[in-house]
């Protein structure tokens, strides 16, 4: 099968999005993926010289909201589910300092 | 001689040599975040906040929960379009939003809502004054909005901190072409641009609590033998200080010329590097960054629909635009002969601007409102912390006080003194001159009497004033010193010195 995508790239997207995939799992992957960019390629068959591009799915414009303030949660709410927390904020993991090489 | 002296030498001519038939220029472009002053964040209803407890100011939809949705805050939306107006920007009639997708523990949603391909704005520029009184024109790429992410804190310990009370507040993104060629220039445009979205009142544009934040895109074109070459780009991050962005471009010009001279490296495809400003070393120093970093897989954010413009939308929005800065500072110095320096100072602030305006259609003179306002007003409202519009007194009551001075009845001096009374008593300028004796005299006849009175008193005066050239000046201002005693320092001193010449026959 001519893949449409090669395993490099899945590697490199599963790093983007911070996926750890085993080495099967990639293989797996790259198979499927290819499966679905073959399918959307079948759409390049259609001629859409007199479409214009679409930017959103519904025929929706113009939505806001006031410049009204609501109420927020609140640290304690905001925390309350955290994984990790001190007092008043969301505790990570150290996040290393960019200058260091 | 020794060796080691002998290689340093040839290495000085060399380099000596090699700076002899090089010129340079500085090249900048700028990508500038504005913080707008809307009440609250950009797809929220919570408030903005400065300095508030960490994470008292979030909701689902600032911390990226599973099923919120972000709605426009129409004011937010607005703010941007009347500054990208006040920028000559294009506005595109058709505009969207895009996920920016990268992880980073200040970006709950691991992405940011920002635009992409169809962003607010296009093409337009913004003028700024130069020291050498001429302006020069800067183009500007586009402006987009975006929502701002949280804030890291790094503690001494394991782990870091977070807080999201910013995460999702409005930011106007601003980028111009590389037009700028020197720190003057950069810096003159950021102080520029602060004006103008202050005069908008579309954002404080405090620097101190990061309402503006610059990161100037700097390399060189070197000319070396007659051939062209450029360094590669150095983009230097979050500058928030117009100290610090001027001072990254002096220390990036010098050493990118070092770099270049030593190494001969050129812009190339993909060689551009990231510094950050080390405020303790005063240098810029390299970030590594990751090459993933820049790959951000934006696509149209499903959230959110697109914003289309109508006509009217754009007239009412624009009728939110005023007479911009460098406008009204070029109204001052041609229609009321201001030096450029003045009109500088007067428009720095708006309200101050309006004030000085409103003070010369009651009937001031603009110079006399203008000296009345730089020599006392802004000293005393530096004084009390407030505004010159705030002092106590109104334009009309400057007014006043400047008629009173090009009429003779107090003199420019003296009017210094009322002003400092009128901001203390808020009395009007006329009862306080009259309560401090600061009226002169204006009476000829009076004013005639008492220098005749000096004349007799100091013949030897008036005789060198008269025939002495050697001593003539000094004698001449002798008399007068003592003609406006006689007066009890109440005679106009124009008056007094017109009757003096004409007795003496000078």
């Amino acid at each position: 099968m001519n893949n449409k995508i090669d395993e490099n790239t899945v590697r490199k997207v599963a790093k983007l999005s911070r996926l750890a995939l085993a080495d099967n799992e990639i293989h797996e992957f790259t198979a499927q993926l290819s499966a679905v960019l073959e399918y959307i390629e079948k759409l390049k068959e259609l001629n859409t010289d007199a479409v214009e591009p679409l930017a959103h799915c519904l025929p929706v414009k113009n939505v806001f909201r006031p410049d009204e303030v609501r109420d927020s949660l609140g640290t304690d709410k905001a925390l309350a589910n955290a994984p990790q927390r001190d007092e008043n904020h969301f505790i990570v993991p150290k996040i290393l300092d960019e200058v260091s090489a | 001689m020794t060796k080691e002296f002998v290689v340093k030498k040839l290495v000085f001519n060399k380099l000596a040599k090699i700076m002899s038939d090089i010129k340079y220029k500085v090249i900048v472009g700028l990508e500038i975040h504005v913080q707008l002053c809307t009440k609250t964040k950009m797809f929220c209803g919570c408030a903005l906040s400065f300095a508030q407890q960490p994470n008292s100011r979030v909701c689902p939809v600032c911390l990226g929960m599973p099923g919120s949705l972000p709605v426009m805050n129409k004011q937010a939306v607005e703010f941007s379009i009347l500054a990208a107006m006040a920028l000559n920007l294009e506005i595109a009639r058709f505009t969207k939003w895009d996920r920016k997708n990268y992880y980073y523990p200040d970006l709950p949603k691991n992405y940011q809502i920002s635009q992409y391909d169809l962003p607010i704005s296009n093409k337009g520029y913004i003028e700024i004054p130069l020291e050498s009184g001429q302006t020069k024109k800067i183009r500007i790429t586009r402006a987009h909005l975006e929502e701002d992410a949280g804030k890291n804190t790094h503690t001494s310990g394991d782990y870091s901190q977070v807080d999201l009370n910013r995460a999702g507040t409005p930011l106007l993104e601003i980028v111009t072409e590389p037009d700028m060629n020197s720190a003057e220039e950069v810096r003159a445009l950021a102080i520029e641009l602060q004006r103008i979205v202050r005069y908008l009142g579309v954002s404080e544009a405090d620097m101190q609590k990061g309402h503006m934040r610059f990161e100037p895109n700097i390399n060189l074109a070197i000319t070396k033998d007659g051939i062209e070459y450029r360094t590669p780009i150095v983009e230097v991050k979050n500058l928030n200080s117009f100290r610090t962005i001027e001072r990254s471009i002096i220390y990036e010009t010098q050493r990118q010329l070092d770099e270049f001279i030593e190494t001969g490296k050129t812009l190339k495809m993909g060689n551009k590097s990231t510094r950050g400003w080390d405020d303790d070393k005063q240098m810029t120093v390299l970030q590594r960054e990751k090459e993933e970093a820049h790959d951000y897989r934006y696509f149209p954010d499903p959230d959110l629909v697109p914003v289309v413009w109508t006509d009217e939308d754009l007239e009412r929005i624009r009728k939110n635009l005023v007479e911009l800065p460098i406008e009204k500072r070029k109204r001052f110095i041609d229609n009321f002969g201001l030096s450029s320096y003045d009109a500088g100072v007067l428009t720095d602030e708006k309200s101050l601007s309006d004030f000085f305006d409103e003070a010369v259609s009651a009937g001031g003179d603009p110079k006399r409102v203008c000296n009345l306002i730089t020599q006392t007003g802004l000293k005393i409202a530096n004084e009390k912390g407030c505004k010159v519009n705030e002092l106590g007194f109104d334009a009309k009551a400057l007014a006043q006080l400047a008629k009173m001075v090009e009429e003779g009845t107090i003199g420019a001096s003296s009017a210094n003194i009322v002003l400092a009374e009128m901001a203390a008593t808020g009395q009007t300028p006329d009862a306080i001159a009259q309560a401090k004796n600061l009226i002169q005299k204006n009476d000829t006849a009076e004013i005639e009497a008492a220098v005749e009175a000096v004349f007799a008193e100091n013949e030897q005066a008036v005789d060198d004033a008269k025939n002495n050239p050697k001593k003539a000046q000094k004698a001449l201002g002798f008399l007068m010193g003592q003609a406006m005693r006689k007066t009890k320092g109440q005679g106009n001193p124009k008056l007094i010195s017109q009757i003096l010449n004409q007795k003496l026959g000078i």
